[in-house]
């Protein structure tokens, strides 16, 4: 049997950055030994019901970090004997918000990639993206992470948030290249309802569309050309260092989410755990979120990936062919430089990942 | 049982728009306990609830109202109610000529308006009685002597012993009633031995009546089993039966005689056997000759109506067919548009009553809209001497074979203080308007007339007036007729492609500033796609104005939902129902707002 993936929400933070609609809160409710212990009951509680391996762990927030390097080994250690989780497991952290001897904790226990919330090298952008550690913090945290053995660490980075230009990009691609970590996420800025940077859209000075096209599309050519390749819409890792657990909702893989907000996919089905913190400690059961893993999904995460949609792996998957109107649609769109056709694949090319969403409706609805 | 003829009061109720009609006739109805207490929802009359929203009348009601005054009489008064806008000014000729008299309303703050007066004329025009009554003294800035006064002035009524009231909180109604009383005359010159005429001064359109015939009985009598008679389209019905209109339902009588006010059914099947102004006689003992004043309504602007889902065509087809049962001024045929495919070209007697259609449509017919720009009728006289009477730029003529074009010209007053004087001519001036005069009112307010094209008054006029002057103007207007003027019909081209639905007639001098602003409006509201667009504003071949929509640059979730795949794939799903609500040209997707957007240029 195929192993799953594992992710873990810890839904807290110091405070609420303004562009992130994550669920998330201050730990005033509920203590985060507490909020450990649940997570512990209900990963025990699944693998009574599923008897599945998993490969990959993740900590998502919020800001794992938040809760303490102790109970992040808690966590990892319980579910590796639960699971037998054996291959990545990453952290995602807030440099803030880290803990002498943090990293030598989890890595002893088994964590070996962390994910760094950075999110711009420039010390004022990052600012107004709510983050308060400075350069010079995450230089450090970098170096910690190291020094307690785990060097695959995965830089975050936003384009087209407030203020940022060409010239402050080049300063955080430097950086980047500079810290000389394996993996680049880059998430353009989307305005999510009711946050405060929804509600103040035209108070911020946000970079355009066209501005934003160009970030991205400089920041693709900037690290390709060093080394990194653009393996899927948002991310970029040196050969070998691929996200092993994002890798898995792409391929439309099993996860299976724990804590308020996670989602989740078994069996065929997905469902998730409401955004409600107290639900989740009384164990209520998950919401129902319908049938998951259907073509148009897979069409749909398959085309993220650089590689794109292999024609074999979708007739393993589907005892079919690829429909030949989406193919034809494909060879329309290869002409204006969006996509690529081959005998055996279709994929994006960069300007065709900054138009997917527009391409994959087209592709995928008649 | 009909009351005696010296006790009968038929009259209505006239009122700038907000002077308070709706609130005095709600409390008349309390007042003669016409309606139970509990049933009394607020502004009774007018029971659409459109016109609740928008506070005005849109179609005339009647009710008979029970009245025992101070001399020990009983009364029988009835009350007709007017529609409050100049879109539905007919209507309300029609009303106050089924009427002795006319209770006027002023606010006890505002004073005399555009619409007291007019409304006021209109009244004299058919000689009717009219009582002036001072509303709103409960408000703070209430001043009914210096209202009374202006009213005096102004209309040269006798105002001092006006009743003042408030509606709101029911101070003084009995004033109101009395004077309806003692003041207004009762219908003596009515005769029960005549042939009959009976005046139709509404028309309702009822599910199991058929319609509704509300009729001033001017002379004779009508009962059911009679054979009743439309003079104006020759048109005859079995009466089914007669009645008097109580406040909260139909009572039916043994027979209407002269000088009554009720309502007639006969199984018509549609309002527009029984038009507004017709005359109803009996063939069996028929009257020779009408009652003055009778017109077939003609519809002044038209637009094309589309179903924004094309599969809901036949559900256009249907609610108007049914709007038009109630709505004999409402017009409509088939059209198609290479850009909106299947609609209506529908004929309104003004903006407002478009509005009010296309509201009803939406709202009770759960209809989604495409609306094209309103149009006016222009005449066009070709070269080789035909006239063409053109509502819709499609259908406008080669300008090779145009001798020369007329567009229809009102007669527009604004009343204001006297210090908006310069925004209301500079206002004019843009819309091409020829001052004709100003006349003082009252040392401070102005009555300023003005000659204005149709076309220049039918988008927005209004809002504009009222913005630029703090809402403090009050406008109306009357069709003088048709006068010669310079025309050229503008076409929008996107991608190449021209947009029919979003052609439209203009005055030459006109035609490129708003050319411009249309390119650019288009540019601002039609989303980028993945092509550039240029959008083109053109006479006959000759492009006056362009924008270049870019292409779209961006349009991906990068953001990581972490395995929240719904929520990816639900954008993307309403990603496309957002396209499949957008307008295909060509290859170009416009959304409705865009239509919009064009139509209502000058926000």
């Amino acid at each position: 049997m195929k192993k799953i993936g594992l992710y873990i929400h810890i839904p807290f933070c110091k405070s609420k950055c303004p562009y992130c609609d994550f669920y998330s809160m201050r730990s005033d409710a509920i203590g985060y030994d507490d909020y450990t212990a649940c997570v512990l009951e209900s990963m025990e509680s699944w693998q009574d019901k599923l008897n599945v391996r998993a490969d990959t762990l993740y900590f998502g927030g919020g800001t794992p970090s938040l809760i303490g390097g102790k109970n992040i080994a808690l966590i990892v250690r319980r579910a590796k004997a639960l699971f037998g989780v054996d291959g990545e497991i990453t952290v995602e952290c807030n440099p803030s918000a880290i803990e002498e001897g943090f990293f030598e904790t989890v890595s002893k226990a088994g964590v070996n990639r962390i994910s760094l919330g950075m999110q711009s090298a420039v010390d004022s952008e990052r600012r107004k993206l709510g983050r308060t550690a400075d350069r010079d913090c995450i230089l450090e945290c970098i170096k910690e992470a190291r020094n307690a053995g785990i060097e695959n660490i995965t830089l975050d980075v936003m384009l087209g948030v407030p203020d940022q230009t060409l010239e402050s990009l080049k300063e955080t691609v430097s950086f980047c290249l500079e810290s000389g970590v394996p993996h680049i996420s880059a998430y353009m800025l989307k305005l999510e309802e009711g946050t405060y940077y929804y509600n103040n859209a035209e108070k911020l000075n946000l970079p355009d569309e066209d501005l934003t096209a160009d970030m991205y599309s400089f920041l693709s050519e900037q690290l390709t050309a060093n080394g990194f390749e653009h393996y899927e819409i948002s991310n970029f890792a040196k050969p070998g260092y691929e996200g092993k657990h994002n890798l898995k909702y792409w391929n439309c893989e099993e996860y299976l989410g724990i804590g308020p907000s996670a989602h989740s996919f078994i069996g065929g089905k997905r469902f998730y755990y409401p955004r409600d913190i107290d639900s989740f400690r009384l164990g209520n059961a998950p919401e129902a979120d319908g049938d998951g893993g259907d073509e148009e999904e897979y069409i749909m995460l398959r085309l993220r990936l650089a590689e794109g949609l292999i024609f074999s792996s979708y007739y393993e998957k589907y005892q079919k062919n690829l429909p030949e109107r989406i193919i034809e649609k494909a060879r329309f769109f290869e002409k204006q430089g969006l996509m690529k056709v081959t005998d055996t694949s279709i994929a994006f090319t960069r300007e065709g990942f900054l138009l997917s969403n527009t391409i994959i409706s087209e592709l995928i609805y008649v | 049982m009909a009351a005696k003829k010296e006790n009968i009061r038929n009259f209505s109720i006239i009122a700038h728009i907000d002077h308070g009609k709706s609130t005095l006739a709600d409390r008349l109805l309390e007042k003669t306990e016409s309606v139970a207490i509990r049933d009394m929802t607020e502004q009774l009359l007018d029971d659409m609830d459109l016109e609740k929203e928008r506070g005005i009348t849109i179609k005339a009601h009647a009710v008979k109202l029970n009245y025992k005054a101070k001399d020990g009489e009983e009364y029988e008064l009835n009350l007709i109610d007017t529609p409050g806008h100049v879109d539905f000014n007919y209507e309300v000729s029609r009303s106050l000529a089924a009427c002795e008299g006319a209770v006027l309303i002023v606010d006890a703050s505002q004073g005399v308006e555009a619409q007291t007066l007019a409304n006021t004329y209109l009244a004299l025009d058919h000689d009717l009685e009219i009582v002036p009554v001072i509303n709103k003294i409960d408000l703070p800035a209430a001043d009914p002597e210096r209202v009374a006064a202006e009213v005096e002035d102004v209309i040269g009524l006798e105002c001092m012993d006006a009743p003042r009231v408030s509606a709101k909180t029911g101070e003084n109604i009995e004033a109101v009633l009395e004077k309806i009383v003692s003041d207004i005359p009762a219908p003596l010159d009515s005769d029960d031995s005549k042939p009959l005429r009976a005046l139709v001064f509404d028309s309702l359109y009822d599910n199991y009546k058929g319609v509704i015939v509300y009729v001033r009985v001017v002379d004779g009598k009508i009962k059911a089993g009679d054979t009743m008679r439309m003079m104006a389209t020759g048109a005859e019905f079995t009466v089914v039966d007669v009645g008097y209109m109580r406040a909260t339902a139909m009572e039916s009588a043994k027979e209407l005689t002269s000088g009554e006010v009720g309502y007639i059914t006969a199984s018509i099947k549609t309002v527009g056997d029984a038009r507004v102004g017709d005359t109803v006689t009996t063939a069996e003992y028929p009257a020779t000759e009408p009652l003055p004043g009778y017109r077939k309504v003609n519809p002044m602007v038209f637009c094309g109506v589309y179903p924004a889902d094309g599969a809901d065509y036949e559900n256009l087809r249907e609610a108007l067919e049914k709007l038009q049962l109630n709505d004999a001024a409402l017009s409509y045929e088939p059209e198609t548009s290479g850009a909106l495919g299947f609609g209506f070209r529908c004929g309104f007697l003004g903006l407002l009553h478009l509005e009010i259609i296309q509201e009803r449509l939406e709202r009770e017919y759960d209809l989604d809209l495409v609306t094209t720009i309103p149009s006016v009728v222009y005449k066009i006289h070709l070269t080789d001497g035909t006239v063409l009477e053109i509502d819709n730029p499609t259908n406008y003529p080669d300008p090779a074979y145009i001798d020369f074009s007329e567009e229809p010209i009102t007669k527009a007053n604004i009343y204001a203080p006297n210090e908006y004087v310069g925004a209301i001519m500079d206002l004019c001036q843009e819309r091409r308007g020829i001052f004709k005069d100003m006349t003082y009112v009252t040392p401070d307010r102005v009555d300023i007339a003005y000659e204005l094209p149709l076309n220049e008054i039918i988008y927005d006029f209004f809002d504009v007036l009222k913005s630029r002057t703090k809402g403090y103007a009050s406008f109306d207007y009357e069709i003088k007729g048709y006068e010669r003027s310079d025309l050229v019909k503008l076409d929008v081209l996107l991608n190449g492609d021209g947009v029919d639905a979003l052609s439209f007639i203009i005055h030459s001098d006109k035609a490129y500033g708003r050319a411009r602003k249309i390119a650019e409006k288009l540019k601002e509201h039609i989303p980028r796609q993945m092509f550039e667009i240029p959008v083109q504003i053109a006479i006959g071949g000759k492009v006056i104005a362009r924008e270049t929509i870019k292409a779209m640059r961006k349009d991906v979730l990068a953001k990581c939902y972490g395995g929240d795949i719904t929520r990816k794939k639900k954008l993307l799903e309403k990603q496309k129902e957002g396209k499949k609500r957008m307008r295909h040209f060509g290859t170009v997707e416009v959304p409705q707002e865009a239509f919009m957007a064009v139509l209502k240029l000058d926000e």
